[in-house]
């Protein structure tokens, strides 16, 4: 075993170029493990979108159906509470304009809907995921000037009737608002609007 | 180095000489997963003229779209007829087993694994070898599994297959051919007495069909795997290409 | 009681290590300052190998527990689901379930191995009794995981093996029913093969391979030409024929490892099922305890002492043949562990013992391939002849071993290693 001789730079070379494709390889390896957690077919069957019939929903009423393990509320808002909602005071909202990414593009305005009428959102509080109360007459008083809207008992965060969060309250933003389109008298959740 | 190559193949010798093939059948396929159309066809036979009884439990319309390349509004309009299946469920079927059973007397079985337990030769050629017997309970018999609980499903397409006496090209036992035909006198060929809807070259044709559909619901990942394979080992081969480059480089000091 | 004379980085972060856990000292036992013979061949490839394929077993293992079902109604659709649903899970699957067949190639290739150069003579008596111990947990753990997938072979092959132990006189049948946990196979003995599979051997494996490996750096590793290279050394104490492991023989076993898997990586992309080998076809269709399949072969890897088993067609002695069969089985797996005290030759390697010892190795190894081909297939009269010679051949190359060791006339084994 002679040190005389060895060419240093061959070998670093060497060394270097097997180390790389040696990593490469091992990346390559990890692939499989780390994508095999994704939602599997069946989680994905399962998480397909829902269909929901609402011509039976009263005016005033909520319904609500299940996508994705997680409560979807259908709410028939009459003209009055749309009224109490859209001339609520912004200043007592966090985020009156709904910038926060909590809806998809297509939903804007303060009732966060496609139809005025109808609103479509996930019922779960955006603080620590309990789902809260349906408290849509100002009689609830959850609040000084109540407008209606939901009220978490787990901390105490509330919303109004298009899911939008006061100030001061622990949930930091509105809530989420699911993918959904019409079709005849069904609401399609999890199926967006320009997706047929 | 030739003396390690020798033993290797020595240690593969047992592998080979035992391999067990399926056994062998009156015809044979070999099925092709990569023509598309064929396999579309035959997705399209199985949910029109299998599908009523058996189930495929473990095949998603959903998987089999894509791997076919069909939108799924087309899957939607014409390959589920059930309204309690969706786009991403597997190919259940809405027979009760206890309504079956007292049908064919056993429960048809679910298929998705079939092609895997008895090879594409046993589908094809069992789909091809139906013909008329008025002994059977259900009027036909089969020559690849006797006694079918299955009636001749295809017989619109096919036409009334018969088994009569007649010149083959298959070889028969204690027989020497024709001198001149170079065939041989059988009375147990198949032959169509009434044409179908179909030319027995395209009846064929179909059962190909049919059965590459089957291969397919095998073993879809063999699509995946085939794709993936190639890349794979051009890899490895880089990477023992270099790893041999060192090990010569480091092996230099080593006298 | 640190010991003062450990090797220490000088200083930085190795330092801080070095002062709590002896790394440099381990980097240096066992790889950069472990000397190992330079003259090893391709034999020496597979201990190396089987560590990859062991970590391969564990990790493809602990992914494939994530979306296995171990309840008999669940188990065989959930292996579909790996293989259909789960993304990758097809390739994960095959890896494990290819990746048993391979281990077991590389096994035998690792254990032949040692019976050409004699790397179980003394003083590597340990060393190959913790090999062998992992070998027959091994198949233990192969024979448990193949249960699992709840098909065909998997309920009979479980059922003809655990029927084994119900051929023990006396206290069998109550045996094998305590192993089922039931009156039949059912999802009471699904559930705990899947618990010894999944936890309690691999852990028992585990801790028998760092054994196996702590052994052999004690004493060091054998080589073709069977020579002990630490009785020459040079002045600094170096073996002379030795060379450190890291890095001569890191970079050679690279080289080793690429062309493994490239043949790994062809059977599990084009050949996954190993031609009905590895895979066994009837497989495909879910346990049926009312229906067996017309042929039953339990894997390959246990095709030799199944055959062996089935050899032993007569009574003898007042025992019953199915016993016998049993206890032959078992004898020839034993036997394996004493094989150090009946080797009473002077030299170690092949490449110096005598005409006798080369044949006895050559029809043993001819007659346990055979056996391996034999009890692969259904048995016949002239197979079952053919089964009990090379039965004969098989205990007789380890019992008549003491006698044609010591007989046979050995070449003179050279001072240093050669090529």
């Amino acid at each position: 075993m002679a040190d005389n001789g060895v060419n240093k730079g061959r070998r670093r070379f060497l060394v270097g170029a097997t180390s790389v494709v040696g990593a490469v390889g091992a990346v390559g390896v990890a692939v499989p493990f780390v994508a095999s957690w994704q939602p599997s077919a069946r989680a994905v069957a399962a998480g397909a979108p829902v269909r929901a019939d609402f011509s039976k929903l009263e005016p005033g009423q909520r319904m609500t159906v299940e996508w994705r393990g997680r409560p979807v509320w259908i709410i028939n808002r009459t003209p009055e509470m749309n009224e109490r909602t859209e001339n609520l005071d912004p200043g007592r909202l966090s985020d009156p304009d709904s910038n926060e990414q909590q809806q998809p593009s297509y939903i804007t305005g303060p009732l966060r809907s496609i139809r005025p009428e109808i609103g479509v959102m996930i019922g779960i509080c955006t603080h620590l995921g309990c789902s809260p109360l349906y408290r849509p007459e100002p009689e609830a008083a959850v609040t000084d000037n109540w407008p209606g809207g939901f009220f978490c008992p787990c901390h105490g965060s509330y919303f109004d009737l298009a899911g939008r969060v006061f100030r001061n309250v622990p949930a930091p933003t509105n809530l989420e608002v699911p993918p959904y389109r019409f079709e005849e008298d069904d609401i399609i959740v999890g199926e967006d609007e320009e997706a047929v | 180095m030739k003396k390690q190559l020798f033993i290797l193949l020595f240690a593969l010798v047992p592998f080979a000489a035992v391999a067990a093939p399926f056994p062998e059948q009156p015809h044979s396929m070999t099925p092709d997963l990569q023509d598309k159309e064929s396999l579309q066809r035959g997705m399209q036979l199985y949910v029109n003229y299998c599908m009523g009884c058996h189930a495929l439990e473990h095949q998603r319309f959903s998987r089999a779209a894509n791997d076919f390349g069909m939108p799924q509004e087309l899957v939607e309009q014409n390959l589920i007829f059930s309204s309690g299946l969706g786009f991403n469920d597997q190919m259940h079927i809405a027979m009760q087993p206890q309504e079956s059973e007292g049908w064919f007397g056993v429960v048809p079985p679910e298929l998705t694994l079939f092609n895997r337990l008895r090879g594409p030769d046993y589908i094809y050629s069992y789909l091809l070898s139906f013909y008329r017997d008025p002994s059977q309970p259900l009027g036909v018999n089969n020559k690849v599994l006797e006694a079918p609980a299955m009636p001749n499903v295809l017989e619109p397409l096919q036409g009334v297959q018969e088994m009569v006496c007649a010149e083959t090209d298959q070889p028969v036992a204690g027989q020497s051919p024709d001198p001149l035909s170079g065939k041989y006198q059988s009375c147990d060929v198949l032959q169509v007495t009434q044409p179908g809807s179909m030319e027995p070259a395209e009846f064929e044709e179909a059962v190909y069909d049919l059965t590459n559909f089957l291969a397919y619901v095998g073993e879809p990942s063999k699509l995946q795997a085939q794709a993936l394979a190639p890349k794979v080992l051009i890899f490895i081969f880089i990477f023992g290409v270099i790893a041999y480059l060192l090990k010569r480089e480091y092996w230099r000091d080593v006298h | 009681m640190a010991n003062p004379n450990k090797a220490k980085a000088e200083s930085g972060i190795m330092r801080w290590v070095d002062d709590r856990f002896p790394a440099t000292q381990m980097i240096q036992d066992h790889l950069t300052k472990y000397y190992a013979p330079k003259n090893f061949n391709f034999f020496y490839i597979f201990g190396v190998l089987a560590l990859l394929m062991l970590v391969n077993q564990i990790l493809t293992g602990v992914w494939l527990t994530m979306s296995y079902n171990p309840s008999a109604e669940g188990a065989f659709a959930s292996v579909e689901y790996i293989m259909r649903d789960v993304e990758w899970g097809w390739l994960i699957r095959y890896m494990h379930s290819t990746g048993a067949s391979a281990f077991f190639v590389v096994i035998y290739l690792h254990m032949f191995r040692a019976l050409l150069y004699g790397s179980y003579k003394a003083p590597r008596e340990l060393v190959w009794i913790f090999g062998m111990a992992i070998y027959l947990l091994l198949m233990a753990e192969a024979f448990m995981g193949y249960l699992l997938p709840w098909g065909q072979m998997s309920y009979w092959g479980a059922q003809v093996i655990i029927s084994l132990f119900a051929t023990i006189p006396g206290i069998g049948p109550d045996l094998a029913q305590w192993i089922r946990g039931d009156f039949l196979i059912s999802g009471i003995t699904l559930n705990r093969f899947f618990a010894l599979h999944v936890v309690a051997l691999p852990i028992v494996i585990l801790a028998l391979v760092v054994l196996h490996i702590i052994a052999l750096h004690e004493v060091g590793s054998n080589n073709p030409d069977g020579i002990d290279i630490k009785e020459k050394k040079d002045e600094s104490g170096k073996p002379l024929d030795g060379i450190p492991f890291h890095p001569y023989y890191t970079v050679k076993d690279l080289v080793g490892i690429a062309v493994f898997l490239f043949v790994f990586a062809v059977v599990i992309f084009y050949f996954p099922e190993g031609g009905g080998y590895f895979l066994e076809r009837p497989n495909f269709e879910p346990a049926n305890p009312m229906v067996t399949p017309d042929h039953i072969a339990p894997v390959w890897y246990f095709t030799p002492f199944y055959a062996i088993l089935r050899a032993i067609t007569f009574d003898f002695l007042g025992l019953r043949a199915e016993f016998l069969g049993v206890l032959a089985m078992g004898g020839a797996i034993a036997i394996l562990f004493v094989l150090p005290w009946l080797d009473r030759s002077p030299v170690k390697s092949m490449r110096y013992k005598g005409w006798l010892s080369r044949i006895a190795l050559l029809l043993f190894a001819v007659s346990f391939v055979v056996l391996g081909v034999l009890g692969a297939i259904p048995a016949t009269p002239i197979r079952t002849l053919v089964a009990q010679i090379c039965t004969v051949i098989y205990f007789a190359f380890f019992l008549l071993m003491p006698l044609y060791t010591s007989m046979e006339k050995t070449k003179p084994v050279p001072e240093r290693v050669t090529g």
